[in-house]
Protein backbone atom coordinates (compact mmCIF):
# COMPACT_ATOMS: atom_id res chain seq x y z
CA UNK A 1 0.00 0.00 0.00
CA UNK A 2 1.25 3.49 -0.86
CA UNK A 3 1.84 5.57 2.28
CA UNK A 4 2.07 9.22 3.31
CA UNK A 5 5.06 10.62 5.21
CA UNK A 6 3.22 10.41 8.55
CA UNK A 7 2.10 6.83 7.92
CA UNK A 8 5.63 5.74 7.07
CA UNK A 9 7.15 7.35 10.15
CA UNK A 10 4.52 5.91 12.47
CA UNK A 11 4.92 2.47 10.87
CA UNK A 12 8.67 2.69 11.43
CA UNK A 13 8.42 3.79 15.05
CA UNK A 14 5.61 1.47 16.10
CA UNK A 15 6.67 -1.65 14.20
CA UNK A 16 3.04 -2.05 13.11
CA UNK A 17 2.36 -3.20 9.57
CA UNK A 18 -1.22 -2.15 9.03
CA UNK A 19 -0.98 1.64 9.39
CA UNK A 20 -4.17 3.47 8.45
CA UNK A 21 -5.57 6.85 9.54
CA UNK A 22 -7.14 6.86 13.05
CA UNK A 23 -5.26 3.75 14.18
CA UNK A 24 -3.57 4.23 17.54
CA UNK A 25 0.08 3.22 17.83
CA UNK A 26 2.67 3.23 20.60
CA UNK A 27 5.93 5.01 19.88
CA UNK A 28 9.23 5.86 21.52
CA UNK A 29 10.43 9.21 20.15
CA UNK A 30 14.08 9.99 19.44
CA UNK A 31 13.81 13.10 21.59
CA UNK A 32 11.50 14.81 24.05
CA UNK A 33 11.73 18.61 24.14
CA UNK A 34 10.79 20.60 27.23
CA UNK A 35 11.65 24.17 28.23
CA UNK A 36 10.97 26.32 31.31
CA UNK A 37 7.97 24.06 31.87
CA UNK A 38 10.40 21.27 32.88
CA UNK A 39 10.10 22.56 36.46
CA UNK A 40 6.34 21.92 36.51
CA UNK A 41 6.84 18.58 34.72
CA UNK A 42 9.32 17.14 37.21
CA UNK A 43 7.25 18.42 40.14
CA UNK A 44 4.44 16.06 39.04
CA UNK A 45 6.64 12.97 39.21
CA UNK A 46 9.10 13.62 42.04
CA UNK A 47 8.31 10.33 43.82
CA UNK A 48 8.63 8.27 40.64
CA UNK A 49 11.88 9.99 39.68
CA UNK A 50 13.30 9.11 43.09
CA UNK A 51 12.11 5.52 42.77
CA UNK A 52 12.64 4.63 39.10
CA UNK A 53 14.79 7.39 37.61
CA UNK A 54 14.32 8.50 34.00
CA UNK A 55 13.89 6.34 30.90
CA UNK A 56 16.97 7.75 29.15
CA UNK A 57 19.28 10.70 29.72
CA UNK A 58 19.77 11.11 25.97
CA UNK A 59 16.11 11.45 25.02
CA UNK A 60 15.33 14.78 26.78
CA UNK A 61 16.35 18.10 25.29
CA UNK A 62 15.85 20.91 27.79
CA UNK A 63 16.17 24.55 26.72
CA UNK A 64 15.53 27.49 29.03
CA UNK A 65 13.96 30.13 26.80
CA UNK A 66 10.46 31.18 27.83
CA UNK A 67 11.16 33.67 30.60
CA UNK A 68 14.87 34.45 30.38
CA UNK A 69 16.76 35.93 32.13
CA UNK A 70 14.34 35.16 34.97
CA UNK A 71 11.75 37.90 35.47
CA UNK A 72 10.68 37.01 39.00
CA UNK A 73 11.88 35.03 41.99
CA UNK A 74 9.46 32.27 40.99
CA UNK A 75 10.83 31.93 37.44
CA UNK A 76 14.38 32.06 38.83
CA UNK A 77 13.54 29.24 41.22
CA UNK A 78 12.06 27.21 38.34
CA UNK A 79 15.31 27.59 36.40
CA UNK A 80 17.31 26.57 39.49
CA UNK A 81 15.22 23.42 39.99
CA UNK A 82 15.70 22.48 36.33
CA UNK A 83 19.49 22.88 36.60
CA UNK A 84 19.48 20.61 39.67
CA UNK A 85 17.39 18.01 37.83
CA UNK A 86 19.76 18.13 34.84
CA UNK A 87 22.73 17.56 37.14
CA UNK A 88 21.11 14.77 39.17
CA UNK A 89 19.97 12.76 36.15
CA UNK A 90 22.96 13.62 33.94
CA UNK A 91 20.76 14.99 31.15
CA UNK A 92 22.98 15.15 28.05
CA UNK A 93 21.19 17.87 26.10
CA UNK A 94 20.71 20.93 28.29
CA UNK A 95 20.81 24.52 27.04
CA UNK A 96 20.75 27.08 29.81
CA UNK A 97 19.47 30.68 29.64
CA UNK A 98 21.06 32.51 26.72
CA UNK A 99 21.45 29.74 24.12
CA UNK A 100 18.24 30.58 22.32
CA UNK A 101 14.68 29.55 21.55
CA UNK A 102 14.10 25.81 22.00
CA UNK A 103 12.90 25.15 18.43
CA UNK A 104 15.85 27.02 16.94
CA UNK A 105 18.26 25.02 19.14
CA UNK A 106 16.70 21.67 18.16
CA UNK A 107 17.28 22.40 14.46
CA UNK A 108 20.56 24.34 14.74
CA UNK A 109 22.25 21.72 16.96
CA UNK A 110 21.23 18.90 14.64
CA UNK A 111 18.74 17.07 16.89
CA UNK A 112 16.06 17.33 14.20
CA UNK A 113 17.04 15.04 11.33
CA UNK A 114 15.18 13.55 8.37
CA UNK A 115 13.03 10.55 9.26
CA UNK A 116 13.24 11.11 13.05
CA UNK A 117 10.37 11.45 15.53
CA UNK A 118 10.44 14.26 18.12
CA UNK A 119 7.75 15.16 20.66
CA UNK A 120 7.76 18.32 22.75
CA UNK A 121 5.64 20.01 25.38
CA UNK A 122 5.31 23.11 23.22
CA UNK A 123 2.85 23.57 20.38
CA UNK A 124 5.48 24.84 17.91
CA UNK A 125 7.37 21.54 18.10
CA UNK A 126 5.81 20.98 14.66
CA UNK A 127 8.62 23.21 13.26
CA UNK A 128 11.10 20.39 12.65
CA UNK A 129 9.31 19.24 9.52
CA UNK A 130 11.49 21.97 7.96
CA UNK A 131 14.25 19.34 7.81
CA UNK A 132 12.05 16.29 7.22
CA UNK A 133 11.43 15.32 10.88
CA UNK A 134 8.04 14.14 12.15
CA UNK A 135 7.46 16.34 15.19
CA UNK A 136 4.44 17.36 17.20
CA UNK A 137 3.36 19.02 20.43
CA UNK A 138 2.09 17.30 23.57
CA UNK A 139 1.20 18.57 27.06
CA UNK A 140 3.23 18.72 30.28
CA UNK A 141 1.70 15.62 31.84
CA UNK A 142 2.49 13.58 28.77
CA UNK A 143 6.07 14.90 28.83
CA UNK A 144 6.28 13.77 32.48
CA UNK A 145 5.05 10.32 31.53
CA UNK A 146 7.54 10.15 28.64
CA UNK A 147 10.44 11.12 30.91
CA UNK A 148 9.61 8.08 33.05
CA UNK A 149 8.46 5.51 30.51
CA UNK A 150 9.89 6.63 27.15
CA UNK A 151 6.70 5.86 25.26
CA UNK A 152 3.32 7.28 24.36
CA UNK A 153 0.45 6.79 21.91
CA UNK A 154 -0.16 8.64 18.66
CA UNK A 155 -3.14 8.47 16.35
CA UNK A 156 -2.22 8.00 12.70
CA UNK A 157 -3.33 11.27 11.05
CA UNK A 158 -4.96 11.92 7.72
CA UNK A 159 -2.68 13.90 5.42
CA UNK A 160 -3.09 17.09 3.41
CA UNK A 161 -0.89 17.84 0.42
CA UNK A 162 0.05 21.43 -0.47
CA UNK A 163 1.65 21.88 -3.88
CA UNK A 164 3.77 25.01 -4.33
CA UNK A 165 4.86 26.32 -7.70
CA UNK A 166 7.03 29.14 -9.06
CA UNK A 167 8.92 31.73 -7.02
CA UNK A 168 7.97 34.47 -4.57
CA UNK A 169 8.14 38.05 -5.83
CA UNK A 170 10.61 40.53 -4.29
CA UNK A 171 9.22 41.85 -1.00
CA UNK A 172 7.16 38.70 -0.43
CA UNK A 173 8.40 36.01 1.96
CA UNK A 174 7.73 32.61 3.51
CA UNK A 175 5.74 34.37 6.24
CA UNK A 176 3.36 35.86 3.68
CA UNK A 177 2.99 32.41 2.13
CA UNK A 178 2.01 30.66 5.33
CA UNK A 179 -0.31 33.51 6.37
CA UNK A 180 -2.05 33.26 2.99
CA UNK A 181 -2.43 29.48 3.42
CA UNK A 182 -3.77 29.76 7.00
CA UNK A 183 -6.21 32.46 5.91
CA UNK A 184 -7.55 30.10 3.25
CA UNK A 185 -7.53 26.83 5.19
CA UNK A 186 -8.67 28.44 8.54
CA UNK A 187 -7.47 27.97 12.10
CA UNK A 188 -9.10 24.54 12.31
CA UNK A 189 -8.89 23.48 8.67
CA UNK A 190 -6.04 21.02 9.20
CA UNK A 191 -7.09 19.75 12.66
CA UNK A 192 -5.43 16.43 13.58
CA UNK A 193 -3.85 16.25 10.07
CA UNK A 194 -0.31 15.92 8.78
CA UNK A 195 0.59 18.58 6.19
CA UNK A 196 3.09 17.80 3.44
CA UNK A 197 4.58 20.50 1.19
CA UNK A 198 5.40 19.40 -2.35
CA UNK A 199 6.30 21.02 -5.67
CA UNK A 200 8.79 23.84 -6.29
CA UNK A 201 10.11 23.76 -2.74
CA UNK A 202 13.69 23.95 -3.95
CA UNK A 203 13.29 27.74 -4.05
CA UNK A 204 12.67 27.85 -0.31
CA UNK A 205 15.62 27.88 2.12
CA UNK A 206 15.57 25.99 5.44
CA UNK A 207 14.84 29.32 7.17
CA UNK A 208 11.81 29.78 4.88
CA UNK A 209 10.62 26.22 5.51
CA UNK A 210 11.07 26.67 9.26
CA UNK A 211 8.77 29.72 9.18
CA UNK A 212 6.16 27.73 7.27
CA UNK A 213 6.24 24.48 9.31
CA UNK A 214 6.37 26.47 12.56
CA UNK A 215 2.88 27.79 11.85
CA UNK A 216 1.34 24.41 10.95
CA UNK A 217 -0.27 24.25 14.39
CA UNK A 218 -2.04 27.57 13.68
CA UNK A 219 -4.31 25.65 11.32
CA UNK A 220 -4.61 22.73 13.72
CA UNK A 221 -2.07 20.41 12.08
CA UNK A 222 -0.43 17.61 14.01
CA UNK A 223 2.78 18.02 12.05
CA UNK A 224 3.94 19.88 8.97
CA UNK A 225 6.76 18.72 6.73
CA UNK A 226 8.90 19.55 3.72
CA UNK A 227 10.16 16.35 2.17
CA UNK A 228 13.95 16.17 2.06
CA UNK A 229 15.78 17.55 -1.00
CA UNK A 230 19.21 18.98 -1.88
CA UNK A 231 18.46 22.10 0.17
CA UNK A 232 17.89 19.99 3.31
CA UNK A 233 20.98 17.87 2.70
CA UNK A 234 23.06 21.00 2.01
CA UNK A 235 21.84 22.65 5.20
CA UNK A 236 22.61 19.59 7.32
CA UNK A 237 26.09 19.38 5.75
CA UNK A 238 26.63 23.03 6.69
CA UNK A 239 26.01 22.18 10.37
CA UNK A 240 28.37 19.19 10.16
CA UNK A 241 25.86 16.35 9.64
CA UNK A 242 26.48 14.15 6.64
CA UNK A 243 23.92 11.95 4.93
CA UNK A 244 25.20 8.80 6.58
CA UNK A 245 23.81 10.09 9.90
CA UNK A 246 20.15 9.91 8.95
CA UNK A 247 17.61 7.81 7.15
CA UNK A 248 15.33 9.87 4.88
CA UNK A 249 11.61 9.10 4.78
CA UNK A 250 9.66 10.06 1.65
CA UNK A 251 5.91 9.83 1.04
CA UNK A 252 4.95 7.38 -1.72
CA UNK A 253 3.86 8.90 -5.03
CA UNK A 254 0.37 7.37 -4.91
CA UNK A 255 -0.28 7.97 -1.19
CA UNK A 256 -3.80 9.06 -0.27
CA UNK A 257 -4.48 12.63 0.84
CA UNK A 258 -7.81 13.86 2.19
CA UNK A 259 -7.29 17.32 0.66
CA UNK A 260 -4.93 18.93 -1.85
CA UNK A 261 -4.22 22.62 -2.35
CA UNK A 262 -2.21 24.38 -5.07
CA UNK A 263 -0.41 27.67 -4.53
CA UNK A 264 1.36 29.76 -7.15
CA UNK A 265 4.02 31.54 -5.08
CA UNK A 266 4.41 34.27 -7.70
CA UNK A 267 0.81 35.39 -7.03
CA UNK A 268 1.22 35.86 -3.27
CA UNK A 269 1.26 39.43 -1.93
CA UNK A 270 2.49 40.70 1.47
CA UNK A 271 -0.12 39.43 3.97
CA UNK A 272 -1.04 40.30 7.54
CA UNK A 273 -3.03 38.44 10.21
CA UNK A 274 -5.35 40.88 11.98
CA UNK A 275 -6.66 40.64 15.57
CA UNK A 276 -7.53 38.33 17.26
CA UNK A 277 -7.01 35.17 15.25
CA UNK A 278 -4.24 33.88 13.02
CA UNK A 279 -6.67 33.09 10.19
CA UNK A 280 -8.01 36.66 10.01
CA UNK A 281 -5.61 37.27 7.13
CA UNK A 282 -5.71 40.23 4.68
CA UNK A 283 -3.33 41.67 2.11
CA UNK A 284 -1.16 44.33 3.84
CA UNK A 285 -2.55 46.88 1.35
CA UNK A 286 -6.02 46.58 2.90
CA UNK A 287 -4.98 47.97 6.26
CA UNK A 288 -2.04 50.10 5.17
CA UNK A 289 -1.72 53.32 7.18
CA UNK A 290 -2.93 51.89 10.50
CA UNK A 291 -0.81 53.46 13.28
CA UNK A 292 1.12 51.11 15.57
CA UNK A 293 3.04 51.67 18.79
CA UNK A 294 5.23 48.55 18.96
CA UNK A 295 7.08 46.54 16.31
CA UNK A 296 8.59 43.15 17.09
CA UNK A 297 10.97 41.09 14.96
CA UNK A 298 11.98 37.71 16.39
CA UNK A 299 10.47 34.47 17.81
CA UNK A 300 10.75 30.88 16.58
CA UNK A 301 8.85 31.98 13.47
CA UNK A 302 11.09 34.80 12.24
CA UNK A 303 14.18 35.41 14.40
CA UNK A 304 16.78 33.90 12.08
CA UNK A 305 19.76 35.51 10.35
CA UNK A 306 17.88 35.87 7.04
CA UNK A 307 15.08 37.70 8.88
CA UNK A 308 17.48 40.07 10.64
CA UNK A 309 19.28 40.69 7.32
CA UNK A 310 16.03 41.73 5.64
CA UNK A 311 15.24 44.07 8.54
CA UNK A 312 18.75 45.57 8.42
CA UNK A 313 18.54 46.17 4.66
CA UNK A 314 15.35 48.16 5.15
CA UNK A 315 16.48 50.01 8.29
CA UNK A 316 20.02 50.76 7.05
CA UNK A 317 20.74 54.49 7.47
CA UNK A 318 17.17 55.22 8.59
CA UNK A 319 15.55 55.96 11.95
CA UNK A 320 12.40 54.36 13.24
CA UNK A 321 9.38 56.59 13.86
CA UNK A 322 9.50 58.42 17.19
CA UNK A 323 6.02 57.03 17.90
CA UNK A 324 7.09 53.37 17.98
CA UNK A 325 9.33 50.96 19.89
CA UNK A 326 11.15 48.41 17.73
CA UNK A 327 12.10 45.22 19.59
CA UNK A 328 14.42 42.74 17.88
CA UNK A 329 15.26 39.31 19.20
CA UNK A 330 17.71 36.91 17.53
CA UNK A 331 16.41 33.34 17.90
CA UNK A 332 19.74 31.97 19.18
CA UNK A 333 23.14 33.08 20.41
CA UNK A 334 24.74 31.73 17.22
CA UNK A 335 22.41 33.90 15.13
CA UNK A 336 23.17 36.87 17.43
CA UNK A 337 26.92 36.38 16.98
CA UNK A 338 26.56 35.98 13.24
CA UNK A 339 24.49 39.18 13.10
CA UNK A 340 27.17 40.99 15.13
CA UNK A 341 29.91 39.81 12.77
CA UNK A 342 27.93 40.91 9.73
CA UNK A 343 27.29 44.38 11.17
CA UNK A 344 23.55 43.75 11.24
CA UNK A 345 23.16 44.46 14.96
CA UNK A 346 24.95 47.81 14.56
CA UNK A 347 22.60 48.82 11.74
CA UNK A 348 19.56 47.80 13.77
CA UNK A 349 20.69 49.57 16.95
CA UNK A 350 21.55 52.74 15.02
CA UNK A 351 18.05 52.78 13.58
CA UNK A 352 16.64 52.82 17.12
CA UNK A 353 15.96 49.11 17.77
CA UNK A 354 16.11 47.50 21.22
CA UNK A 355 17.91 44.12 21.05
CA UNK A 356 16.66 41.47 23.47
CA UNK A 357 18.48 38.30 24.57
CA UNK A 358 17.76 35.12 22.54
CA UNK A 359 14.57 33.64 23.98
CA UNK A 360 10.81 33.87 23.63
CA UNK A 361 10.71 37.46 24.92
CA UNK A 362 7.43 39.34 24.56
CA UNK A 363 5.75 36.67 22.39
CA UNK A 364 3.86 35.10 25.28
CA UNK A 365 3.24 38.25 27.28
CA UNK A 366 5.26 37.29 30.34
CA UNK A 367 7.80 40.15 30.20
CA UNK A 368 10.04 42.30 27.94
CA UNK A 369 7.60 44.29 25.83
CA UNK A 370 4.12 43.80 27.29
CA UNK A 371 1.50 46.00 25.61
CA UNK A 372 -0.75 48.64 27.20
CA UNK A 373 -4.54 48.86 26.66
CA UNK A 374 -5.37 50.42 23.31
CA UNK A 375 -1.91 49.78 21.83
CA UNK A 376 -1.28 48.03 18.53
CA UNK A 377 1.76 45.86 17.82
CA UNK A 378 2.96 44.52 14.48
CA UNK A 379 4.94 41.35 15.07
CA UNK A 380 6.68 38.52 13.24
CA UNK A 381 5.39 35.99 15.82
CA UNK A 382 2.96 33.19 15.15
CA UNK A 383 0.01 34.15 17.40
CA UNK A 384 -2.14 37.24 17.75
CA UNK A 385 -4.67 35.91 20.26
CA UNK A 386 -6.38 38.40 22.52
CA UNK A 387 -4.15 38.94 25.56
CA UNK A 388 -1.22 37.11 23.99
CA UNK A 389 1.27 39.92 24.64
CA UNK A 390 0.07 40.42 28.19
CA UNK A 391 -2.91 42.78 27.65
CA UNK A 392 -6.39 41.80 26.51
CA UNK A 393 -7.19 45.31 25.31
CA UNK A 394 -4.25 45.50 22.89
CA UNK A 395 -4.12 44.37 19.26
CA UNK A 396 -1.49 42.20 17.54
CA UNK A 397 -0.91 42.06 13.77
CA UNK A 398 1.31 39.31 12.31
CA UNK A 399 3.49 39.92 9.26
CA UNK A 400 6.90 39.31 7.68
CA UNK A 401 10.11 40.91 9.02
CA UNK A 402 10.14 43.21 5.97
CA UNK A 403 6.62 44.46 6.66
CA UNK A 404 7.46 45.00 10.35
CA UNK A 405 10.72 46.84 9.56
CA UNK A 406 9.19 49.26 7.06
CA UNK A 407 6.20 49.80 9.36
CA UNK A 408 8.63 50.74 12.18
CA UNK A 409 10.11 53.50 10.01
CA UNK A 410 6.72 54.88 8.99
CA UNK A 411 5.00 54.39 12.36
CA UNK A 412 2.12 52.78 10.54
CA UNK A 413 1.44 49.52 8.72
CA UNK A 414 3.17 49.69 5.33
CA UNK A 415 3.62 47.34 2.36
CA UNK A 416 7.35 46.52 2.02
CA UNK A 417 7.11 46.27 -1.75
CA UNK A 418 7.03 50.09 -1.80
CA UNK A 419 10.66 50.28 -0.66
CA UNK A 420 11.99 47.04 -2.09
CA UNK A 421 10.85 47.42 -5.68
CA UNK B 1 -26.33 23.01 36.52
CA UNK B 2 -25.33 25.94 34.37
CA UNK B 3 -24.42 25.78 30.70
CA UNK B 4 -21.61 28.08 29.61
CA UNK B 5 -21.87 28.83 25.91
CA UNK B 6 -18.94 29.98 23.75
CA UNK B 7 -18.18 30.24 20.03
CA UNK B 8 -15.49 29.01 17.64
CA UNK B 9 -11.71 29.03 18.19
CA UNK B 10 -11.69 29.52 21.97
CA UNK B 11 -7.91 29.55 22.31
CA UNK B 12 -5.55 28.75 25.18
CA UNK B 13 -4.88 32.45 25.89
CA UNK B 14 -8.62 32.97 26.40
CA UNK B 15 -8.81 29.88 28.62
CA UNK B 16 -5.78 30.85 30.69
CA UNK B 17 -3.61 33.90 29.83
CA UNK B 18 -0.02 33.13 28.86
CA UNK B 19 1.33 35.73 31.28
CA UNK B 20 0.48 33.41 34.20
CA UNK B 21 1.98 30.22 32.75
CA UNK B 22 5.15 30.38 34.83
CA UNK B 23 3.59 31.75 37.99
CA UNK B 24 0.61 29.39 38.40
CA UNK B 25 0.69 25.61 38.29
CA UNK B 26 -1.56 24.28 41.08
CA UNK B 27 -5.37 24.18 40.73
CA UNK B 28 -5.77 26.81 43.49
CA UNK B 29 -3.44 29.19 41.66
CA UNK B 30 -5.07 28.52 38.29
CA UNK B 31 -8.79 28.76 39.14
CA UNK B 32 -9.02 32.58 39.70
CA UNK B 33 -7.64 33.15 36.16
CA UNK B 34 -9.76 30.58 34.27
CA UNK B 35 -11.27 32.13 31.13
CA UNK B 36 -10.19 35.54 32.49
CA UNK B 37 -9.95 37.32 29.12
CA UNK B 38 -13.01 35.55 27.65
CA UNK B 39 -15.63 35.68 30.42
CA UNK B 40 -14.81 37.44 33.67
CA UNK B 41 -17.85 35.92 35.43
CA UNK B 42 -16.74 32.33 34.83
CA UNK B 43 -14.29 31.75 37.65
CA UNK B 44 -16.60 33.44 40.18
CA UNK B 45 -19.83 31.67 39.19
CA UNK B 46 -18.80 28.24 37.88
CA UNK B 47 -20.12 25.30 39.93
CA UNK B 48 -19.47 21.58 40.08
CA UNK B 49 -21.45 19.76 37.39
CA UNK B 50 -21.60 22.71 34.94
CA UNK B 51 -21.17 22.05 31.22
CA UNK B 52 -19.38 24.10 28.54
CA UNK B 53 -20.81 24.08 25.01
CA UNK B 54 -18.63 25.58 22.28
CA UNK B 55 -18.09 25.72 18.52
CA UNK B 56 -15.16 24.60 16.41
CA UNK B 57 -11.53 24.16 17.46
CA UNK B 58 -11.94 24.57 21.23
CA UNK B 59 -8.56 24.83 22.99
CA UNK B 60 -6.50 25.85 19.96
CA UNK B 61 -3.09 27.45 20.44
CA UNK B 62 -0.43 26.59 22.98
CA UNK B 63 0.45 23.42 24.83
CA UNK B 64 -1.12 24.71 28.05
CA UNK B 65 -2.54 22.27 30.52
CA UNK B 66 -3.39 24.80 33.25
CA UNK B 67 -6.90 25.42 31.86
CA UNK B 68 -7.49 21.65 31.72
CA UNK B 69 -6.35 21.23 35.34
CA UNK B 70 -8.48 24.22 36.38
CA UNK B 71 -11.65 23.15 34.54
CA UNK B 72 -11.35 19.65 35.97
CA UNK B 73 -10.78 21.04 39.48
CA UNK B 74 -13.86 23.31 39.43
CA UNK B 75 -15.92 20.27 38.45
CA UNK B 76 -16.84 20.88 34.80
CA UNK B 77 -18.83 17.75 33.93
CA UNK B 78 -18.02 17.91 30.20
CA UNK B 79 -17.07 20.23 27.38
CA UNK B 80 -19.19 19.59 24.30
CA UNK B 81 -17.85 21.20 21.12
CA UNK B 82 -18.05 20.90 17.35
CA UNK B 83 -14.33 20.08 17.41
CA UNK B 84 -11.27 20.35 19.64
CA UNK B 85 -7.63 21.24 19.00
CA UNK B 86 -5.40 18.20 19.41
CA UNK B 87 -3.02 19.18 22.23
CA UNK B 88 -5.98 20.34 24.36
CA UNK B 89 -7.72 17.07 23.55
CA UNK B 90 -4.74 14.99 24.66
CA UNK B 91 -4.29 17.11 27.79
CA UNK B 92 -7.93 16.49 28.71
CA UNK B 93 -7.54 12.73 28.32
CA UNK B 94 -4.44 12.91 30.48
CA UNK B 95 -6.24 14.83 33.27
CA UNK B 96 -9.52 12.94 32.98
CA UNK B 97 -11.56 15.97 31.82
CA UNK B 98 -14.48 14.79 29.67
CA UNK B 99 -14.59 16.19 26.12
CA UNK B 100 -17.39 15.33 23.70
CA UNK B 101 -17.07 16.08 20.02
CA UNK B 102 -20.60 16.39 18.61
CA UNK B 103 -21.15 18.99 15.88
CA UNK B 104 -24.77 17.86 15.41
CA UNK B 105 -25.59 18.45 19.06
CA UNK B 106 -23.91 21.87 19.17
CA UNK B 107 -25.80 22.98 16.06
CA UNK B 108 -29.13 21.72 17.46
CA UNK B 109 -28.69 23.31 20.88
CA UNK B 110 -30.76 26.53 21.09
CA UNK B 111 -29.31 27.99 24.27
CA UNK B 112 -32.39 27.53 26.43
CA UNK B 113 -32.86 23.79 26.07
CA UNK B 114 -32.45 21.59 29.09
CA UNK B 115 -30.01 18.79 28.41
CA UNK B 116 -29.22 15.42 29.91
CA UNK B 117 -25.82 13.85 29.58
CA UNK B 118 -25.25 10.12 29.97
CA UNK B 119 -21.54 9.47 29.76
CA UNK B 120 -21.81 5.72 30.19
CA UNK B 121 -24.29 5.24 27.35
CA UNK B 122 -22.63 7.93 25.22
CA UNK B 123 -25.83 9.96 24.77
CA UNK B 124 -26.74 13.64 25.12
CA UNK B 125 -30.44 14.47 25.18
CA UNK B 126 -32.00 17.81 24.18
CA UNK B 127 -35.70 17.79 25.12
CA UNK B 128 -36.58 14.41 23.62
CA UNK B 129 -33.96 14.15 20.94
CA UNK B 130 -30.92 11.91 21.47
CA UNK B 131 -27.45 12.61 20.13
CA UNK B 132 -24.99 9.80 20.46
CA UNK B 133 -21.25 10.27 20.55
CA UNK B 134 -18.67 7.60 19.77
CA UNK B 135 -16.75 5.82 22.49
CA UNK B 136 -13.02 6.50 22.65
CA UNK B 137 -10.58 3.78 21.56
CA UNK B 138 -9.65 1.25 24.26
CA UNK B 139 -6.07 2.53 24.52
CA UNK B 140 -7.50 5.88 25.64
CA UNK B 141 -10.23 4.59 27.93
CA UNK B 142 -7.53 2.60 29.73
CA UNK B 143 -5.78 5.89 30.54
CA UNK B 144 -9.05 7.44 31.71
CA UNK B 145 -10.01 4.40 33.78
CA UNK B 146 -6.65 4.52 35.54
CA UNK B 147 -7.50 8.06 36.70
CA UNK B 148 -5.37 9.94 34.19
CA UNK B 149 -2.06 9.45 32.41
CA UNK B 150 0.26 9.73 35.39
CA UNK B 151 -1.66 7.08 37.32
CA UNK B 152 -1.62 4.90 34.20
CA UNK B 153 2.16 5.31 33.91
CA UNK B 154 2.63 4.67 37.65
CA UNK B 155 0.76 1.36 37.36
CA UNK B 156 2.84 0.39 34.31
CA UNK B 157 6.12 1.22 36.06
CA UNK B 158 5.13 -0.71 39.17
CA UNK B 159 4.41 -3.81 37.09
CA UNK B 160 7.67 -3.47 35.18
CA UNK B 161 9.76 -3.04 38.33
CA UNK B 162 8.20 -5.88 40.32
Amino acid sequence: MEMTFAEKILAKYSDEKNIVPNKIVNVTPDHLLTHDNTAAIIQKIQNELDKYGIYSNKMPIIVLDHVIPAATEKTALNHKKIREFVKEFKIKNFFDVGFGICHQIVIEKGFALPGKLILGSDSHTCSYGAVGTFSTGIDRTEAASLLLSGETWLKVPNSIKINLKNKLQKGVYAKDTILKIIGDISASGANYCSIEFHGDVNELTIDDRFTITNMGVEMGAKNSVFLVDDVTIGYLNSIGISKSNYDITYADKQALYIKEFDYDLSHIEPMIACPHSVDNVKPVDEIEGLEIQQCFIGTCTNGRISDLKIAAEILNGKKISKNVRLIILPASIDIYENALNLGIIKTLVKSGAIILPPGCGPCLGAHQGVLAPGEKCISTANRNFKGRMGCKDAEIYLASPATVAISAIKGKITNPKEVLL
Amino acid sequence: MKIWRYGDNVNTDMLFPGKYTYSCSTADEIIPHLLEDLDSSFSKDVKKGDIIIAGKNFGCGSSREQPVIGLKAVGIKAIIAESFARIFYRASINQGLVLIESPDFVKAFSGNDSIELNLIKGIIKINKKNFSFPKLPKEITEIQNSGGLLEYTRIKLKKKNK
